[in-house]
């Protein structure tokens, strides 16, 4: 029997559901803008070990000397300077979930966080603001050793675990965001998953900015060691604004021989942020990573999730799906680097333009001298919605060996009169009929989240659909 | 509204020739006239079908039967130049294929669209929601799981349908049979007043089509009113129909009785145009 997705009711109170504002109850607020001093007290603030001052420090300078990328999405209206880049919520972190102010319970049950995922979750690290605020994890899993925190905990907690990781799969000099993330970061989370360990439960961790003109710099750092196995999610939903935002993570993730990891992304800031995020993960032997990614939200998003295939037998995939709308440009895509022999990758790229808006494809395969036996495939679908809308491709292959397979499709459609007419013949309202097209075009991607969340996507979709239907 | 409806010899004034029943039918077409891209190809078609009757249009290729049920069912690329389509009352000619459905029609499709990553499942239900007024808001519209489950079982056991079938997408990598049975299944749990099955027959084996068969004859009945588009007189073995209307070049040619389907099995088209109605060697296993 097949999933079926129940409907939901949209309505008209999109704005209360998803862009409602809770009270600011901020225990300190930085000025806007940056300099040594506000990456100084950033660092003081949280208590941090000197080292961690310097990383930022040397950061901001890098930050400072490098061009903003210029290859991709319009980036010339982002202001660093008109930027609040510390917030910090509340003073504490919650420990038991009757720890966690009510207000931001009450964020939570506005946004959907379903009871029975509650229930199950072996741990929440939810980011409310810059920092997280709640984080609790099952004893279950930390009787096997996991380690999931929020990451300024875990460098408290695991300093030396925390120093051996931190910054060497994406050092700060790797782009000028990336820098940025370096000097400013806060918040984010820290998993590691111990040798053999196999966390059975995906992980997850709901995001959300609430404050105007507040930068949100989270840092994800993953650790799975030997034939472990762990699926992280992270869910975003964010409230309307007026002006600028600007969203840049880090995310790294280092999968160790035989183990597998999976970071699913499932992000709807709102249509002013700027979703700039830098994701890369290095695999080793026989070791599995996958990146799934779905963009919806955002003014512009520029998101490469990255594979480094180091050892041989180490497998990659990049599966995404990115919806642009009225005035939004997704700029999303995949890298696969293929370092060893024997080493594969697999990168499928599903795009929906609607109402004007851009999608693109950027991606890169490397191939280095010696990688013999490397597979690796990329498809990009694109679905334009409209005659107003846009969407480019720009792979990039660049393969220094000769023994490789290396496969690339790319096509572009529309949603076709016919099958319009098959659903509507059925009683389906064409706004509906165009949803349930857009919805089966996505299904590849929405078949690998777990139910609640490809619900969620349904429904984002609905949302989004009907918003320019009629 | 209708206009008045003259009475003529059905088999002589090609105008008039499908009309054969009463005055102001269940469902009456009048008059109408179809192009498509800027070429006429139904050039002023009468025809009034009842609930409780079954009616088959039969024509040679080209003659305008595809464009016949389009037409009905509301397709864009077919623009009406003339005449009205009347069904409980309404000129369905100026309505949205979704608004027909709701209305009650429904139309098989020759050849059914692929619709991927949709499951038949949800389709199906999406489909039934839709005709019972579900718009998202009362729940209490829509079909609940076990009805819906039951539904469902009861009818595809009449088509041999298996149930993993209701977790393939919608036509994606059907046989011809599963395409055309899969229509079938939807017009049983939709239950439309008028239904129109355009060459349904074609591209069926000889167990699809006696299932197909089955499954209509099993809804006929005095709330549904049939209409056969088809080529070939195959189908009519299985569905005897009341009234048999011979299109030809966009124009009812003859109207009779289901004898004038064995007529044409002998005869064929070649009345008319060089063609035989007979369906040729070799067809039946497609």
């Amino acid at each position: 029997m097949a999933t079926v997705i129940p409907r939901i009711d949209v309505g008209d109170n999109y704005k209360e559901k998803y862009g409602f504002f809770d009270p600011e109850k901020y225990v300190f607020k930085a000025k806007r803008g940056l300099n040594p001093d506000v990456v100084k007290e950033i660092s003081w603030m949280k208590n941090e070990p000197e080292w961690m001052t310097k990383f930022r420090l040397r950061s901001l300078n890098v930050f400072e000397k490098k061009e903003m990328p210029n290859w991709g999405a319009d980036l010339s209206k982002v202001d660093f300077q008109n930027i609040f880049y510390y917030l910090k919520s509340t003073e504490g972190q919650g420990k038991t979930w009757d720890d966690v102010p009510a207000d931001i319970k009450n964020t939570f049950d506005r946004l959907g966080v379903p009871q029975a995922e509650r229930k199950f979750l072996a741990g929440v690290a939810a980011q409310y603001e810059s920092e997280v605020v709640y984080h609790s994890l099952h004893k279950e899993l930390a009787s096997k050793g996991v380690i999931f925190l929020d990451t300024d905990t875990a460098l408290r907690e695991h300093p030396d675990l925390f120093k051996q990781y931190f910054g060497t799969v994406i050092p700060p000099a790797d782009n000028k965001l990336a820098a940025l993330n370096s000097a400013v970061w806060s918040g984010g989370s820290f998993i590691y998953v111990p040798k053999g360990v196999k966390v059975e439960i995906p992980l997850q961790a709901y995001f959300r900015i609430n404050a105007e003109n507040m930068g949100q710099f989270e840092r994800t750092l993953i650790i799975c060691d030997e034939d472990s196995f762990v699926h992280y999610i992270e869910g975003c939903t964010a409230p309307i604004y007026t002006s600028n935002s600007l969203h840049s993570a880090v995310v790294e993730i280092i999968v160790k021989r035989g183990a597998r990891c999976r970071y699913t992304t499932v992000q709807n800031w709102s249509t002013n942020v700027y979703n700039l995020v830098t994701k890369r993960a290095v695999a080793y032997g026989d070791a599995t990573m996958e990146w799934v990614d779905g963009n919806l939200g955002s003014q512009i998003t520029m998101k490469y999730p990255s594979i480094y295939l180091m050892e041989p037998g180490a497998k990659g995939d990049v599966l995404s799906v990115a919806f642009a709308g009225k005035g939004q440009h997704q700029d999303a895509g995949g890298k696969a680097v293929h370092v060893a022999p024997n080493t594969s990758s697999n990168i499928v790229s599903k795009s929906i333009s609607k109402a004007g808006g851009r999608t693109s494809y950027r991606g890169l395969v490397k191939v280095y001298p010696g990688a013999k036996n490397s597979k690796s495939f990329v498809r990009c679908d694109a679905l334009l919605l409209d005659e107003q809308s846009r969407s480019d491709t720009y792979p990039t292959t660049e393969v220094d060996e000769e023994q490789v397979r290396i496969g690339h499709e790319a096509t572009v459609s529309k949603v076709s009169d016919e099958q319009l007419f098959y659903l509507q013949s059925r009683g389906i309202t064409r706004a509906e009929a165009e949803t349930m097209i857009v919805n089966g075009f996505i299904e590849p991607f929405t078949k690998e989240l777990p139910i609640e969340y490809a619900v969620e996507l349904n429904r984002l979709i609905q949302l989004e659909m009907t918003g320019s239907v009629g | 509204m209708a206009k008045a409806r003259r009475r003529t010899d059905l088999d002589l004034d090609t105008k008039t020739a499908g009309k054969l029943t009463k005055a102001m039918a269940d469902f009456e077409i009048d008059d109408l006239r179809v192009s498509v891209e800027g070429r006429e190809i139904l050039k002023g078609v009468s025809l009034a079908v009842n609930k409780g009757e079954v009616h088959a249009v039969m024509g040679p290729n080209g003659s305008g039967k595809s464009t016949l049920s389009y037409t009905l069912m509301g397709h864009p690329n077919y623009k009406v130049t003339g005449g009205h389509a009347y069904f409980k009352g309404k000129d369905i000619l100026t309505m949205q294929p979704e608004e027909r459905a709701k209305l009650g029609m429904f139309l098989a499709l020759q050849y059914p669209v692929v619709v991927p990553g949709i499951t038949m499942s949800n389709f199906l239900r999406t489909a039934i929601n839709a005709k019972r007024g579900y718009d998202g808001k009362d729940k209490s519209k829509a079909i609940n799981v076990k009805e819906f489950r039951q539904l469902l079982g009861d009818e595809m056991a009449v088509l041999r349908m298996d149930k993993s079938f209701l977790s393939r997408y919608v036509n994606e990598g059907f046989s011809g049979g599963e395409k055309k049975r899969a229509e079938i299944l939807q017009m049983a749990v939709l239950k439309p007043e008028i239904a129109i099955l355009d060459e349904t027959d074609s591209g069926l084996d000889i167990d699809s089509i006696k299932f197909v068969s089955d499954a209509v004859n099993r809804m006929r009945g005095p709330e549904l009113g049939v209409l056969i588009i088809t080529h070939y007189t195959r189908i009519l073995k299985y569905i005897k129909p009341d009234y048999v209307h011979v299109l030809v070049n966009g124009e009812f040619v003859r109207s009779g009785g289901s004898e004038l389907a064995d007529w044409l099995e002998a005869k064929g088209y070649s009345e008319w145009v060089k063609e035989p109605a007979k369906e040729p060697a070799g067809m039946e296993a497609i």
